[in-house]
């Protein structure tokens, strides 16, 4: 039978853990489960192949955020994303992650992908950010993947490719109970009881469009179309600061990274079109965006990421990461605009916006223990809320959520979900597929994406906000009632786009509910321009409350570690000064 | 309301005399994220299905025969 064509089923299976998300993050969840307790079910869910799925399916080119003893401290490192992140920021995670990634780096070691030494076989720590120096190159960072696959197999998960999870269950008194899925070539169901669940599904980066007008071209993978914040909003769990947006400066058009962080500490630096550098740090913050924003608007545009005042040998050891790890073909991209970065600066642009914790400050919000506000339900990685997380992160916190998933597991059995909330969800999810006549779903997507970036993107203005809600609601009509899927492919597309609605639905709610600008370009609301310490010094949290999407402060945690008054707002002085 | 389809010149190109879809491999198809590879009823050899790409290689690094050409699609090139 042909590959796509729908084949009506519904299985049911069941495990102790079950990961969703065999990116980053996922494999490493689905590995500490397992050697927590190596007698229980650990099933990995993947919407495309562990293989080569997320954001480092073809590796990544160094650490951007590791603490190494010698280098950086956790007192350090936590004291500078909190600054970064305009001071909301629970500091527990992030000192936790910052006290424990120096052992994932070790593990990532003798999984045997290797990071950049010094001629005394010391790590190679390059200085990026505003403060500390956390940057270490990974000269084989092309063999990530294929590294934590070999771990996996080894340890024998459950690997499940081309299911994409599309609901939580739960049971009636709020416990996670398992997920529904779908396979994603067959269109058969599967329901998978487990008796924790952990969310690893990367970033919301199908959101926006890229000014290319190609759907697929974003910065992120583009098979991370938010899946896990709507799933995590529909069960009823909380998401942290969305209005918080992931907005990044990237290869004009290609919209990849250039990068500065690998570029960065050879001496290449952001210019404009005369030549000359107007920001103080190149790390990617919400305060540097607006200045690149501005920059771009001032007619001193466009930016440039410059490189060819490098000794050639220098260009060519760029040159050489830039094309072979994580996004390589920006060799073949810059060879077919005759771009040679001997000669020529590169052109920067900035991305569509998006949700990704990864580089910013929003997320499924989860505490130190990567524990969701709904039991038994975890997050990590891009998706969840600890800020600034990068790959490392992911690691990180993966195999914290692993950890305490494993231990909520063995403590618990499986809760009991409504036979009933299986069949409404089957009903949900194939709806497109009996539909005779309407819309495919690439015409409700690029409508509901072009509307992202008509109304939603930055700066945020009030009315535009409330006329794109209204047009978006009109899309999400013809998505409830006129969206086909002709088979499993279209179907699997079908249901990506009714994550990408919700999430423009929640950046809209979001964005509206916080009166006041912060995080520099991220969340610059026209109509509160200057930040609001005495009313808004706090997260936000965004809920599904008996159908209805509802907003709340949440008091920010007490600091671990002191941040002192004259150190708050070294991220706001960005833009470098005319003058002494 | 009828339906017309839309012509793009895909980014993936396989060259024929090299895939070795017809003996059994699937390689590209299994690791493509956004799964756009099929294998042609017609010729056995894979194709580009959907222009859906995202420009990241899996599919070429990947291929036994190097018979998988990654181009940057038409519209950011």
């Amino acid at each position: 039978m042909a590959l796509d064509q729908i084949v009506d089923g519904l299985s049911e299976v069941s495990c102790d853990v079950l990961v969703i998300g065999g990116g980053t993050a996922g494999p490493m969840a689905a590995l500490k489960a397992k050697l927590k307790n190596p007698k229980a079910n650990v099933v990995l869910l993947e919407k495309a192949n562990v293989k080569r799925s997320g954001a480092i399916s073809m590796g990544m080119d160094g650490l951007n955020n590791a603490v190494i003893p010698g280098y950086a401290t956790p007192e350090q490192y936590t004291k500078e994303i909190t600054i970064a992140n305009d001071g909301i920021v629970d500091q527990k995670a992030v000192y936790k992650y910052a006290q424990n990634c120096y052992k994932i780096i070790e593990e990532l070691d003798s999984f045997g992908i290797r990071f950049l030494k010094n001629e005394n076989g010391d790590y190679a720590v390059k200085k990026v950010h505003h403060i500390g120096t956390y940057v270490l190159p990974m000269p084989n960072g092309e063999t990530v993947k294929k590294a934590l696959y070999r771990q996996l197999r080894r340890a024998r998960i459950l690997i499940s490719n081309r299911y994409m999870a599309t609901r939580l269950l739960k049971s009636a008194d709020g416990r996670i109970a398992g997920a529904v899925s779908v396979n994603t070539r067959t269109a058969e169901m599967l329901v998978i009881k487990a008796k924790a669940v952990i969310l690893c599904m990367g970033a919301a980066g199908r959101l926006g469009l890229p000014t290319s007008g190609y759907m697929f071209g974003t910065y992120e993978n583009a098979a991370n179309s938010g899946d896990g914040y709507a799933m995590a909003y529909h069960a009823g769990a909380a998401l942290a600061n969305l209005e918080c947006f992931q907005i990044n400066p990237l290869i004009k058009d290609y919209n990849g990274p250039a990068c500065a962080y690998v570029a960065g500490p050879f001496g290449a630096y952001t210019a404009n079109n005369e030549g000359s550098r107007f920001i103080e740090c190149d790390y990617w913050s919400g305060q540097m965006m607006l200045e690149f924003y501005n920059e771009l608007l001032s007619g001193k545009g466009p930016v440039f990421l410059q490189l060819k005042h490098l000794h050639p040998d220098t260009i060519s050891e760029i040159e050489s990461t830039l094309h072979k790890v994580e996004r390589p073909t920006r060799g073949l991209f810059q060879q077919g605009r005759g771009v040679d970065y001997r000669s020529e600066s590169i052109e920067m642009h900035i991305s569509e916006i998006g949700f990704c914790s990864g580089h910013s400050a929003s997320g499924v919000f989860v505490d130190d223990n990567a524990r969701t506000t709904v039991p038994g339900l975890y997050a990590a990685g891009d998706m969840a809320s600890v800020p600034h997380n990068y790959m490392l992160g992911a690691f990180t916190n993966g195999s914290v959520a692993g950890i305490d998933a494993m231990e909520f597991a063995d403590n618990h059995d499986f809760a009991e979900f409504d036979a009933a909330d299986v069949a409404m969800e089957r009903d949900r999810v194939m709806a497109p597929t009996r539909r005779e006549d309407g819309i495919p779903p690439n015409q409700i997507e690029y409508k509901t994406r072009r509307l992202v970036n008509d109304y939603l993107q930055p700066p945020k203005v009030t009315r535009k906000y409330e006329l794109g809600m209204r047009r978006l609601a009109e899309a999400r009509e013809d998505m409830q009632v006129r969206m086909i899927a002709r088979n499993a492919h279209e179907l699997l597309r079908a249901l990506e786009v009714q994550s990408i609605m919700d999430c423009a639905d929640m950046a809209a709610h979001a964005s509206l509910y916080r009166e006041e600008s912060r995080w520099g370009l991220y969340h610059w609301r026209t109509d509160f321009p200057e930040k609001d310490n005495e009313n808004w010094f706090c997260h936000t949290l965004l809920s599904k409350r008996d159908g209805k999407m509802t907003s709340e402060k949440r008091a920010v945690e007490p600091y671990v570690v002191p941040i002192a008054d004259d150190e708050k707002d070294l991220y706001d002085k960005q833009r470098i000064r005319a003058s002494a | 309301m009828p339906l017309a389809s839309y012509q793009t010149s895909v980014p993936v190109v396989v060259d024929d005399a090299k895939c070795i879809a017809d003996k059994g491999c699937t390689v590209c198809v299994d690791v493509c994220p956004l799964d756009v590879l099929r294998i042609s009823d017609m010729t056995n050899k894979a194709y580009m299905a959907y222009d859906e790409c995202w420009y990241c290689m899996p599919c070429e690094a990947d291929c036994p025969t190097g018979a998988v050409t990654v181009n940057i699609p038409y519209l950011l090139r």
